[in-house]
């Protein structure tokens, strides 16, 4: 494994990136460094950020010992070569699929040859894991998506996907929580609310977090004749 | 409570502070007002601390009518104004009379000016801040822009602020086409430094579709293209992204808290107030500085804010 990079981004910000590989061990390691910024607790830092494969320290320009911050992380990062994946409990969420829901499903179906109820099926047999959050306040980019139902994004982004959309977008998926123009792949639809700035933590789910999706039982096709 | 009431709006004016931080781990944007600067400017010869909620005027200002006597401060883009039926310019400070109406008219220089209050402006902070987020939909007044007929609580006493009208000289800084200081992203296999010499070579003209969430950048001479999609990776404000085929993006208080397209370069941050100065069609040209250039370039900002705001202490 070769060791993650530690550059600068802009002249108040530090970025450790790691093996560019969307998995979990990186994953893993990512949270493991964020979580062990955090517990630092070094005055100066407002704000640490793990994405898929990288991490943010982002310092106040006040803090005066940005090369103080370097060296720790230098020094940490040389240490600490791996990280234990604490697995939390799997998070359930109800989706309904197809229809007004999911006004992609039978494009995405087509795209990859199989029938509507086959790639439901493959999208709610993994358990996902909540890799980041981002976009918007609490959008989790979940992973990875089965292979055989892998499809891009959208050519020509929505203008409005309706709060609580769940979108698919190459190995990733995600669920939008609030109203919002968007380019993922929308395939169904949660009542879940995903984040309120009135709760605590705002956010239903949060990175390194386990998630299973629960599809809501459709209509069955004698009910609906 | 003393309540400034807005008769009208103007283009875009919101309720901002120096953002949401500390949240951006949930996806949550900083926001908070794009010319850092001048808003704590204003802060300071309104008598408050540098951090106090104010109103960001945006190209076309506001109406807003005094309910019960308070002292004010503008600062940023330069404006005629009206206060109390008296026409001045802004920068300035002033006392307003319960009643009296201040209204902003033509603009000269700049793009937001800022409004503060003495006791700052009091809506209910949301997650930490009362910077407005209107993509999120967070803080200010219902995550949105300022309505005619709405109503700003106003913090504090009623004491502080000056008590008769200071003007302070206009703004040298507010240039029509600022050279911005960049320093090089980190060094990537998507982006190297012919892409960041190329950037600093061109000259740019800001599109139509430039807001606060970041500035769409017309080159006059075509730039080199840079990979694709990339692994999304946090961002920061001032980043300057170059998505494949595309314009170059220059990502200001509203941005995304991560991104998937190369970084060549990053505003530094002390001339992230003139960035926060620009509208669209105006125009802007890239430097390159170091690191050790860009920490003393925000020193120098920091004691120029010292020295403009002890003149009316």
């Amino acid at each position: 494994m070769s060791s993650p990079r530690l550059s600068r981004l802009g002249d108040y910000a530090w970025l450790v990136t790691f093996e560019p590989r969307v998995d979990a061990e990186t994953s893993a390691r990512v949270l493991d460094l964020a979580a062990w910024v955090v517990a630092q607790r070094w005055a100066g830092v407002r704000d640490v950020v793990p994405a898929l494969t990288s991490v943010a320290v982002h310092l106040s320009p006040e803090c005066a010992e940005a090369g103080e911050v370097q060296r720790r992380l230098a020094e940490h990062l040389a240490q600490h070569t791996a990280a234990r994946d604490a697995e939390g409990p799997v998070i359930e969420i109800a989706v309904s699929y197809g229809g007004p829901d999911g006004p992609d499903l039978a494009a995405v179906a087509d795209a990859v040859q199989l029938e509507p109820d086959e790639v439901v099926r493959r999208h709610c047999a993994v358990t996902y894991r909540v890799f980041m959050l981002g976009f918007l306040p609490g959008f989790p980019y979940l992973g990875p998506v089965d292979p055989s139902i892998q499809v891009p994004r959208l050519a020509v982004p929505r203008a409005r996907v309706p709060a609580g959309s769940v979108g698919v977008a190459g190995q990733q998926t995600g669920i939008y929580p609030r109203e919002s123009p968007g380019g993922w792949q929308i395939i169904g639809r949660t009542s879940e609310v995903l984040f309120d700035a009135a709760r605590t933590p705002p956010a239903r789910l949060m990175p390194g977090d386990r998630v299973r999706l629960v599809p809501l039982a459709a209509p069955s096709p004698h009910e609906a004749a | 409570m003393r309540t400034l009431v807005v008769e009208r709006p103007g283009l875009l004016t919101t309720v901002q502070d120096e953002g949401r931080w500390g949240l951006q781990h949930l996806g949550v944007p900083v926001s908070g007002w794009m010319d850092d600067w001048s808003a704590r400017l204003a802060n300071r010869l309104a008598g408050n601390a540098d951090g106090e909620a104010l109103l960001e005027v945006t190209w076309l200002g506001p109406a807003l009518r005094a309910e019960g006597a308070m002292s004010i401060a503008i600062a940023g883009a330069v404006f005629d104004v009206s206060v109390g039926g008296y026409r001045t310019r802004t920068p300035l400070a002033c006392p307003v009379g319960d009643g009296a109406t201040i209204e902003f008219g033509e603009r000269h220089r700049g793009t937001r000016a800022y409004l503060a209050v003495t006791g700052g402006i009091a809506v209910v902070p949301v997650l930490g801040s009362r910077a407005t987020d209107i993509r999120s939909g967070l803080g200010g007044l219902d995550g949105r822009r300022l309505q005619r007929g709405d109503r700003l609580p106003v913090g504090g006493s009623a004491y502080g602020g000056v008590d008769s009208l200071r003007n302070l000289p206009s703004p040298s800084w507010l240039s029509e086409e600022p050279r911005l200081r960049v320093l090089r992203a980190s060094d990537d296999s998507s982006c190297n430094e012919q892409h960041f010499l190329r950037l600093c070579h061109a000259q740019y003209r800001l599109a139509a579709a430039s807001d606060r969430t970041g500035y769409r950048l017309m080159a006059d001479r075509p730039l080199p293209q840079a990979e694709g999609s990339l692994i999304s990776q946090p961002v920061v404000t001032g980043a300057i992204q170059l998505p494949p085929g595309g314009s170059p993006l220059l990502l200001m208080a509203d941005r995304q808290t991560t991104g998937g397209y190369a970084v060549v370069a990053v505003v530094a941050a002390a001339d992230l107030p003139l960035a926060g100065q620009l509208g669209p069609g105006d125009s802007c040209r890239f430097v390159p500085c170091t690191w050790d250039q860009a920490r003393e370039a925000a020193a120098d900002r920091a004691r120029a804010l010292d020295a403009i705001a002890a003149r009316i202490g």
